[in-house]
């Protein structure tokens, strides 16, 4: 039993769970100072910074349960939590309460749950297992519509909440599907969609369409002996052009308003500093006047004094930027781009591909969440309500993206095993 | 593993790249771009500016001139205000609809996020009903401030008054002001600005998103606390001042009182005046309007600003003069044929016959001939001096009496006057072997000498200090410790010794007191005035009516001069309106008749009003010298008097 436990802590991943820890401290430091009104109130569980610490302690105490299960655990019931978060993603439709103009919550208790949350990891978990059950090619449409099928039900579900920033996450499972196999054209195709996107919104469909003549008639004449790629080339632009033409639809006829704006605002077809884009000139206001050392923890004026809308939640990396300045972002961005590249080394390092999937999946979900949401706060993105994983305020991302590291570092320290 | 393991790489590199990015765009927000750093400040920082109440102005006997009232500036931040009751509100404020949107309109366009004045000086009582409501249009405050208030509107060109900066000063005083500050504009209020405006206080304060105050930026640190403007005590006696501007109703002129044993002005009355009242509030520009267009200028400050030849008064200076450079003395007689003959043809008549007269009565009957004697004796038979350079040394002694430049008086816009060098006329004659002949009419102060009320009346207090004055000013004492600026306690001598004086003020007295001296009609029976009376040519219109004085003979406290404009003779008017005053200061009460006093309070002298005529009464009363004003008034326009 002894020495059983030993070898258990010993196989732990000391490095991602020390990172774990530093972001979950962080995180807690900013919420306290994003609540802090003057006067300390360091432990008061009806604040926000109260709650989080009992959620930490929640994440934490998971967090351990999960390392005692068996490995082979999630293996087998990953059908179950799907189909559980599934459940609760349909049930979220119906009896869900409406915030910020989001269904997404279930109310329990004083607490709110959000099942989009827990559907990251269930998801991430059954697509493990469905990529290394039968020994998939996902160049084989028989692996392929499956996996599609698994990451589109909860997209589709998270979409109708509308939550289209969760929904969004799902997405950056493609590199999961890269990095097993899928055709680095689907990256491509990926990146042109995004860059087509940004252009069509930004000029008119017939420069946009100029542009995808010109590039073609250069790519033929590059590879003008491959005839292969030459075939590739013209439907590809036959695709662009139909995207091109259904962005130019989809924003002129479906988007609502507010989503229009924050991509306008975006890309700078609009200016609007009081209007809708104010969260994001307030949020860009507090992180720059943070300098290079920041004002002092618990000084910025600017998240102290409610500038910042949502400033424990999604705008949380406002009050790092403000108090600890360029400093203190480096270093949480550190934090951040360490964590993910050891998740990928602990990815690769797995013998079972289900844990190896798994490990891509939970690398990517991170990264998606990082990536929009800094990037959101200094207006690289738009607005995009995602939280920042391990540090923005509240219990069912904290303990969602736990479970979902867990899982990995349990899978990792048993990595000698067989599953 | 599997064929795979290469594209750990891509991802690992995208996942680096991005963080690239990120921190990138971090490092330009929050290192290289300054404007996310002020945005900050903007967001939380308010620098409430506290005004200092501006110091008040008191006259001689402490009792006020002007003082503070407070009023209410109603201001709007246009990004806090809600959908409100509109009508309610212009209402409450007394505005229209339109008012209404013109001022929020302009409030947007300079800041949806700053305070800007919406609508200025609410009164008291406009305030305490629009008080209640407040709180129920978000976005609009109320800011206190003072304005000036005048309790007896009087001395309006000299107190000056205060308006809000332009640009220009703004520059001038290197941001010491911003847009919407106070600032003295004219007279006390500009040339003792420094001391009146006091010092502003600063609190900075925080505030949150909701403008709610969140207490003091690094605990006021930074805030500095308003320091109220100095007290200034004028030389004013107000009394004296609202008298004189009574008597001056409807006349255009000056009365300048200066107390000649400090250089104190007791009076500047300036007419026609205005209600300084009018120079506050909000019709303050319509006003100023109107008194722009006023045809009669009430914003001239006539004392320091009209420049008038002095007419006979300045006989007074060419005997004092004359007697110093010893051309002539107390006991030097001229024979008065009716006029003085100078050059080939010229001839400037005088008043009368007077035969052999020596000096005193020469000022006693102010008689033409004389000066035209002694001014030429002066000019062309002084001491072998050529007539150009002997009329330098003349002129430099007459400058010493302060004529010809500013005398410093503490308003701003002091005039000059004038006084010409030799080589002016030197310049007309094209040569400079010109003689008195050529410029004889300086003899009586007539021709090209030009002297403001204010140069006039310091005049008198150096004769009446026998030959020396102080700076006259308005201002005798500063702030609590009572401090008077050095340069009014220097005393200027005039380069006249003493007993010069003697026969002038002789003469002078006897221009009031004798029964043929030319104001004998303003003599106060237990005061000795003494006088010189003036009757200056008008090339515009009716001549000015001058008269100067000074009394008590001895121990002088009061030098006065009085300048009626197109009124006619200086013994109708000017005479008694300074008799009036000198009697009103030492007396602090009249002992003339009534009728004495209507007759100027009731004249209405602007131009294009019928002269009013001297009444049979006073005709039969008044012998000698009054006998003839009278007539002469009747057909003032017939007769001519002075050089040509």
């Amino acid at each position: 039993m002894n020495n059983q436990n030993r070898s258990f802590f010993f196989n732990v991943d000391w490095l991602t769970i020390i990172l774990f820890l530093c972001l979950l401290t962080i995180g807690w430091l900013n919420i306290n100072a994003a609540v802090y009104q003057d006067g300390p109130s360091l432990i008061n569980f009806s604040s926000n910074s109260g709650k989080q610490l009992l959620f930490i302690i929640v994440a934490i105490s998971t967090g351990i349960v999960i390392l005692l299960l068996d490995s082979r655990f999630f293996f087998t019931f990953s059908p179950i939590f799907y189909g559980i978060t599934m459940l609760l993603l349909m049930v979220v439709l119906l009896v869900g309460r409406n915030v910020g103009g989001n269904q997404a919550w279930i109310p329990i208790g004083s607490f709110r749950l959000q099942p989009s949350e827990f559907a990251k990891w269930a998801t991430a978990l059954l697509l493990a297992r469905h990529l290394s059950v039968m020994n998939t090619k996902l160049s084989d449409l028989k692996t392929l519509i499956p996996t599609l099928a698994i990451l589109g039900f909860p997209v589709l579900l998270i979409i109708l909440q509308p939550d289209v920033g969760s929904a969004l996450v799902f997405t950056s499972l493609i590199f999961v599907l890269y990095r097993e196999g899928l055709s680095p054209y689907y990256l491509v195709a990926g990146l042109m969609m995004i860059l087509l996107f940004i252009f069509t919104l930004l000029y008119t469909k017939f420069y946009v369409i100029i542009g995808l003549v010109i590039l073609l008639a250069a790519l033929i004449y590059l590879f003008r002996k491959n005839r292969k790629l030459i075939f590739v080339f013209i439907s590809g632009f036959i695709l662009s052009l139909l995207f091109v033409f259904s962005v130019d639809f989809v924003y002129r006829n479906i988007l609502k308003p507010h989503q229009k704006i924050r991509i306008d605002l975006i890309l700078g077809i609009v200016k609007d500093p009081r209007g809708a884009g104010y969260n994001v000139n307030q949020s860009k206001i507090a992180i720059g006047s943070g300098g290079l050392w920041g004002k002092g923890y618990l000084q910025g004026t600017q998240t102290k004094f409610n500038f910042v809308p949502e400033q424990s939640t999604d705008f949380i990396f406002c009050t790092v930027g403000e108090e600890w300045g360029f400093a203190g972002s480096f270093v949480v961005i550190a934090l951040y781009l360490i964590l993910l590249l050891r998740i990928i080394h602990l990815a690769e390092r797995q013998r079972s591909s289900f844990s190896r999937v798994y490990g891509y999946a939970v690398a990517c979900i991170i990264f998606c969440h990082f990536f929009v949401n800094i990037g959101m706060t200094i207006g690289l993105m738009p607005v995009i309500g995602i939280p920042l994983p391990f540090v923005s305020y509240g219990g069912s991302s904290l303990v969602s993206f736990t479970i979902l590291l867990f899982i990995l570092v349990k899978l990792d320290s048993n990595r000698m095993g067989i599953v | 593993m599997n064929s795979f393991f290469n594209r750990k790489y891509i991802i690992q590199g995208i996942f680096i790249f991005v963080a690239l990015v990120l921190l990138a765009k971090l490092f330009y927000i929050q290192v290289i771009d300054n404007q996310y750093k002020l945005s900050a400040d903007n967001n939380v920082l308010r620098k409430l500016i506290i005004y200092p109440a501006r110091g008040v102005i008191l006259d001689r006997h402490e009792k006020v001139l002007v003082q503070n009232e407070p009023v209410y500036d109603l201001m709007v931040i246009p990004g806090q205000v809600q959908p409100m009751d509109t009508l309610e509100f212009c209402n409450l404020i007394h505005i229209s609809k339109k008012e209404f949107d013109k001022s929020l309109r302009k409030a947007k366009h300079y800041s949806l996020f700053r305070a800007s004045l919406f609508q200025k000086q609410l009164s008291a009582k406009t305030y305490a009903a629009f008080q209640e409501k407040l709180f129920e249009y978000p976005g609009f405050y109320v800011q206190n401030r003072s304005v000036r208030y005048y309790p007896d509107s009087c001395a309006a060109q000299f107190l000056g008054y205060i308006g809000e900066v332009n640009d220009i000063e703004i520059e001038k005083y290197g941001g010491f002001y911003s847009q919407g500050d106070y600032i003295g504009k004219t007279g006390i209020e500009k040339s003792y600005e420094d001391l009146l405006r006091g010092q502003r206080g600063v609190r900075n304060i925080m505030v949150d998103v909701h403008n709610r105050e969140k207490g003091s930026f690094f605990d006021g640190k930074f805030d500095t606390t308003a320091v109220a403007g100095d007290r200034l005590i004028s030389s004013l006696d107000k009394k004296l001042q609202i008298f004189g501007e009574a008597l001056m109703a409807n006349k255009i002129g000056s009365i300048v009182a200066i107390e000649p044993s400090t250089g104190e002005i007791l009076a500047s009355v300036s007419s026609p005046t205005y209600d300084p009242n009018l120079m506050v509030g909000r019709q303050r520009g319509n006003n100023y309007m109107k008194l722009l267009e006023n045809p009669y200028k009430p914003m001239f400050i006539r004392p320091i600003q009209a420049e008038y030849p002095p007419g006979s008064i300045f006989k007074v200076i060419n005997a004092l003069v004359a007697q110093q450079l010893g051309l002539i003395n107390a006991n030097t007689y001229f024979n008065c044929p009716g006029g003085y003959h100078y050059g080939a043809r010229g001839f400037m008549a005088c008043t009368h016959v007077h035969g052999n007269i020596n000096l005193a009565q020469s000022i006693q009957e102010s008689c033409n001939t004389y000066f035209g004697n002694t001014f030429h004796k002066m000019i062309d038979q002084n001491n072998g001096l050529r007539p150009v350079n002997a009329y330098t040394k003349w002129r430099d002694a007459v400058i010493k009496f302060g004529i010809g430049s500013t005398l410093g008086i503490d308003l701003p816009a002091e005039r000059n006057g004038f006084l010409p060098v030799a080589n002016y006329y030197t310049k007309i004659f094209h040569s400079d072997k010109w003689t008195s002949s050529f410029n004889i009419s300086l003899s009586i102060g007539q021709g090209e000498v030009e002297i403001t009320p204010l140069q006039m009346a310091n005049v008198m207090a150096i004769v009446a200090n026998r030959g020396y004055y102080f700076k006259p000013h308005l201002i005798q004492a500063i702030g609590d410790k009572k401090v008077i600026k050095k340069e009014y306690t220097e005393k200027h001598y005039v380069g006249i010794d003493q007993p010069y004086f003697d026969p002038v003020i002789e003469g002078m007295s006897r221009v009031v007191n004798a029964p043929n001296g030319t104001a004998y009609y303003s003599k106060i029976n237990d005061i000795e005035i003494c006088g010189k009376t003036g009757t200056v040519q008008n090339p515009h219109g009716d001549n000015h009516s001058v008269f100067v004085a000074f009394a008590p003979r001895e121990n002088p406290k009061i030098a006065i001069a009085v300048v009626v404009e197109n009124a006619g003779y200086g013994a109708t008017w000017s005479a008694p309106i300074a008799s009036l005053m000198i009697e009103e200061y030492l007396k602090d009460s009249i002992s003339r008749p009534q009728y004495y006093i209507d007759r100027i309070l009731n004249a209405n002298l602007l131009p294009g009003q019928k002269k009013p005529l001297i009444k049979p009464v006073e005709k039969k009363k008044d012998k000698g010298t009054d006998q003839k004003t009278a007539l002469l008034i009747t057909n003032n326009k017939g007769i001519k008097k002075g050089n040509e």
